[in-house]
């Protein structure tokens, strides 16, 4: 499914996509969004440019094999839920940062589990994704 | 005492790390652990004998009443010296006996993790966190078992172990479980104040029962014995530690922690000195037609195991007194003998009892250990043995009823032990030195002073019996809940009855010895009965159960997609459906339905076209695409109901469903006929009953009063706690956000679950046959 115009396009939309997919991220906390819905539109960006430019050359942006971002957002999720704890509050306790930061808004220990959320939803599509395009 | 109960989970956990360290001469270091565990438990028997009860309570889950209480009373004490008493020669000598094994640091870790296991069991108040316990100690004893995991009858036996204890542990959960919701506690301590109502309780008997499974299982008991001889298979210090001084003493330890308890009724009584008497004579026959030692050892071990289960039957404060003496006699000549006999395979190696003999000549001290080990086990005066016995038949003699049955029971197997004794402690070692085994030589003085040292002390308690008298035996008593202050230890109880059985025992029991060879023929003659043996019933139902289960596999897990989703939908249907057609109160309210505007229709219409597409047409990707417009058909309608989190989701979701049937699809072969009319006849029906079914559901689900508690909680909680408008988003990373993490987990499993499965196949030469 190699034709010209998706392979232009795709070169264009993958960057598009994933700032739209972080923007997605950020703004979930105030209006529709969410570091899941985040996650599947990343995980879709590369699958488009997968499928336009080809596996390995998607392989060869990432760097990294996509399944080292489950690890990855499992901790940094699970360690936003223990940051509570160090200062004796229960595990997953909202903390916040007092002012508002611009652009991003509000952040907090949420935000934080979120992106976690984010990275564990594209290393598992990516990879199962890839397995099994990669065994057809 | 916590700390003590988990130093030994801690030294199996440090061995992981340094266990290269523990395989050579250090290996004997290890020791020091249950050395120090013995002296900080004999620390306590002032404080204990004086009629104190330790205690110390550790929350675990204090909204379940699940706590980690331990108590030590007289009875934990006694038990807590021999594991780790016990525990310290049996470190010892497996650092000779094993040693330069590959794998002895494996091995130390499981006799550790057994040990605190044990500790932990035996002092455990709470009936949960003792099941707890108890399983550890099932768990320790397979990999014990299974130590030598190259041999498959080794294997097999530490299986079966596993099988019929965990089959216990069962038993023990749902006892303690049903004792809880009887009582309101688990607490053991708090449980004796409620005798009385216990023992008239509608439930009593069932409780009783499961406290039997897993006594009875654990002790090996008649039906259950089966699994002990077999346990046989683990190294010597295994067998002597686990199968005959403390883990199989872990069900008579039951039965005694929970006399005060459930005791006394007519029911415990009876069916403990029934099975008890049971246990005890068939095995000390058993002994009779066995030519390895062991064999014979175990068999005289479960026959013990049945005196002890018999005299907590009979229920007195004599038999109770006796019980405990003979759990100390028991653990000493037992263990001796069982050392002795891993000396004799370590060095002459075979424990065939038929061509072993005149060992004495050369490895006198262990002659000397079995020699007054068997002395022991027979109940000759000196030894504290014969206390044990003598104590027996005095609480025999003054039993309730059916005296004379009982009393000819309890002499008839003291007669078969001496005689076990006889064959396991004096007969490798008198008689003429075989050609073969002149080349024989002593084995290390840490192997033989062990089994020497626990049978001197068999003596020395005999002929002091003050030493254990107040300190050990009358706190058991105590803690059994009988009035111990009138009893008196002594060897020479007079010329009564009671002598004259004994000395009848020991004339019968030698003049046994010494016309009954051990041989083959007989053990063959045993071997016609094995057919009609419960080990062989059991196995027979293990192969149908296999045989069942297989072919239930094969009709419902066949492989085949379709069936797992027909049989899925067709039980949800009968299942659903039954309960929905007894309690439907359908009612439509169609004032309160807004009215369908022309896009609504639109979409509508697209998603039932698109539906019938896939149903009917000929071309997979067709099939495919088509599943794709009625997905986003229903995200249009999300949006339509102001539910844009969830469209959003579903259409990427969609796309990428779309993306991953693409894929697989392109695998398959072309498009065939996979069903047939009728077929598709059929699941046309089953799709529609389900959509059905679904849909009516819903519709219900309207007409029900709506508790909006919950929804009105995180509405108007969203912003003020947790800083966010978006509630839907809130909900998952803050309100739920454990929920969210489990669910990521769980995630990527399924991810790696995928890699694993297509990415990793096993080689066909790596494939096992």
């Amino acid at each position: 499914m190699k034709t010209l115009i998706l392979k232009t396009a795709s070169i264009y939309l993958l960057p598009v996509l994933l700032v739209f997919s972080v923007f997605i991220l950020l703004r979930g906390h105030y209006l529709p969004g969410g570091g899941f819905v985040g996650g599947l539109i990343a995980a879709i960006a590369f699958v488009l440019h997968a499928f336009a430019n080809g596996l390995s050359e998607s392989k060869n942006l990432l760097k990294i094999h996509p399944g080292f971002l489950m690890p990855l957002g499992l901790a940094l999720a699970f360690l936003s839920g223990v940051a509570p704890v160090i200062v004796d509050d229960p595990f997953m306790t909202g903390l916040w940062f007092p002012d508002p930061f611009p652009v991003i808004g509000n952040v907090g220990s949420a935000l934080f589990f979120d992106i976690g959320v984010y990275l564990v939803v594209v290393g598992v599509t990516l990879t199962i994704i890839f397995t099994i395009s990669e065994s057809a | 005492m916590l700390t003590a109960i988990l130093l030994g989970f801690l030294f199996a956990l440090f061995l992981v790390f340094a266990g290269k360290y523990f395989k050579g001469r250090l290996a004997v270091v290890s020791a020091l652990i249950p050395l120090s565990l013995f002296i900080y438990f004999a620390s306590f028997i002032p404080r204990i004998a004086s009629g104190e009860v330790v205690t110390s309570n550790y929350e675990w889950v204090p909204s379940f009443g699940v706590n980690l209480g331990f108590s030590l009373d007289g009875l934990s004490l006694l038990f807590s010296l021999m594991i780790t008493g016990i525990g310290f020669l049996v470190y010892v000598y497996t650092s000779s006996y094993l040693k330069n094994h590959q794998y002895l640091d494996r091995f130390y870790a499981y006799l550790s993790v057994f040990m605190g296991a044990m500790l932990g069991l035996v002092l455990s108040d709470n009936i949960i966190s003792m099941f707890v316990f108890w399983e550890l100690t099932s768990i320790s004893s397979f990999f014990l078992i299974g130590f030598n995991n190259t041999s498959e009858a080794s294997r097999k036996s530490a299986l079966t172990a596993l099988g019929i204890t965990g089959f216990g542990g069962f038993s023990l959960l749902a006892g303690a479980l049903l004792l809880g919701s009887m009582t309101g506690t688990y607490s053991i301590i708090e449980m004796m104040t409620m005798k009385e109502a216990l023992a008239g309780h509608e439930f009593y008997i069932l409780a009783v029962i499961f406290i039997f499974g897993a006594a009875f299982t654990k002790s090996a008991q008649f039906p259950f014995h089966f699994w002990l001889p077999g346990a046989m298979k683990a190294p010597t210090p295994v067998s002597t530690y686990l199968h005959s001084a403390t883990m199989v003493k872990a069900g008579v330890y039951l039965l005694m922690r929970f006399t005060p308890v459930l005791g006394d009724t007519n029911f415990w009584n009876t069916t403990l000195i029934v099975v008890g008497a049971i246990t005890m004579l068939y095995s000390a026959v058993h002994t009779l037609f066995r030519t390895d030692l062991k064999g014979v050892l175990a068999y005289s071990t479960i026959s013990a195991l049945g005196i002890l289960v018999f005299l907590i039957g009979l229920g007195s404060q004599g038999a109770f007194l006796a019980a405990a003496v003979f759990i100390i006699v028991h653990a000493l000549y037992k263990a001796t003998l069982f050392l002795v006999t891993g000396i004799i395979d370590h060095q002459a190696g075979t424990r065939n009892v038929t061509v072993l003999a005149g060992l004495r000549k050369v490895m006198m001290p262990v002659a000397v250990a079995g020699f007054l080990a068997a002395i022991s086990s027979a109940g000759i005066p000196p030894s504290i043995g014969f206390l044990g016995k003598e104590l027996t038949y005095e609480a025999s003699t003054h039993s309730t009823g059916m005296v004379i049955l009982i009393v000819a029971a309890i002499v008839l197997t003291k007669i078969l032990l001496l005689y076990a004794g006889f064959v396991a402690g004096i007969k490798p070692f008198t008689g003429k030195l075989p050609e073969k085994f002149t080349k024989v030589t002593m084995p290390g003085p840490l192997m033989w002073v062990p089994p020497l040292l626990l049978a001197i002390l068999g003596i020395v308690f005999g002929i002091f019996p003050s030493l254990i008298e107040s300190s050990l035996v009358k706190p058991v008593v105590t803690a059994l809940g009988k009035d111990a202050s009138d009893i008196h230890l002594a060897l020479w109880h007079g010329f009564n009855t009671v002598l004259i059985l004994s000395i009848i025992t020991i004339a019968v029991g030698i003049l046994l010895y010494f016309i009954l060879k051990p041989s083959e023929k007989l053990e063959n003659r045993i071997g016609k009965l094995e057919p009609v043996s419960p080990e062989s019933i059991l196995n027979k139902l293990t192969y149908f159960f296999g045989v069942f289960s297989k072919f239930w596999t094969n009709v419902f897990q066949n492989g085949y997609l379709r069936n797992y989703v027909t049989t899925i939908v067709l039980f949800l249907v009968i299942l659903v459906g039954y309960i929905f057609i007894g309690n439907s109160r359908l009612v439509i309210d169609h004032t309160k339905l807004s009215q369908i505007t022309a896009y609504e229709l639109a979409v509508t219409i697209i998603l039932i076209a698109g539906v019938f597409y896939t149903v009917f047409t000929r071309s997979r990707i067709g099939a495919v695409a088509a599943m794709g417009v009625v997905g986003l058909a229903i995200c249009l309608l999300f949006v339509f109901y102001s539910a844009p989190d969830l469209a959003m989701t579903q259409f990427s979701i969609d796309t990428l469903t779309v993306i991953l049937f693409v894929l697989v699809l392109y695998r398959l072969p072309k498009y065939l006929v996979l069903s047939d009319y009728k077929m598709r006849i059929r699941d046309g029906i089953l799709s529609l009953t389900f959509g059905g079914l679904i849909s009516l559901l819903a519709l219900q689900v309207l007409a029900e009063p709506v508790n909006s508690d919950v929804g009105d909680f995180y509405a108007k909680n969203a912003y003020i706690m947790a800083h966010g408008k978006n509630v839907v988003n809130v909900i998952l990373v803050d309100f739920r956000g454990t929920d969210t993490l489990i669910e990521i987990s769980v995630l990527a499993i399924a991810a790696i679950g995928v890699y694993g499965l297509l990415k990793l196949r096993v080689k066909s030469s790596d494939r096992p046959n």
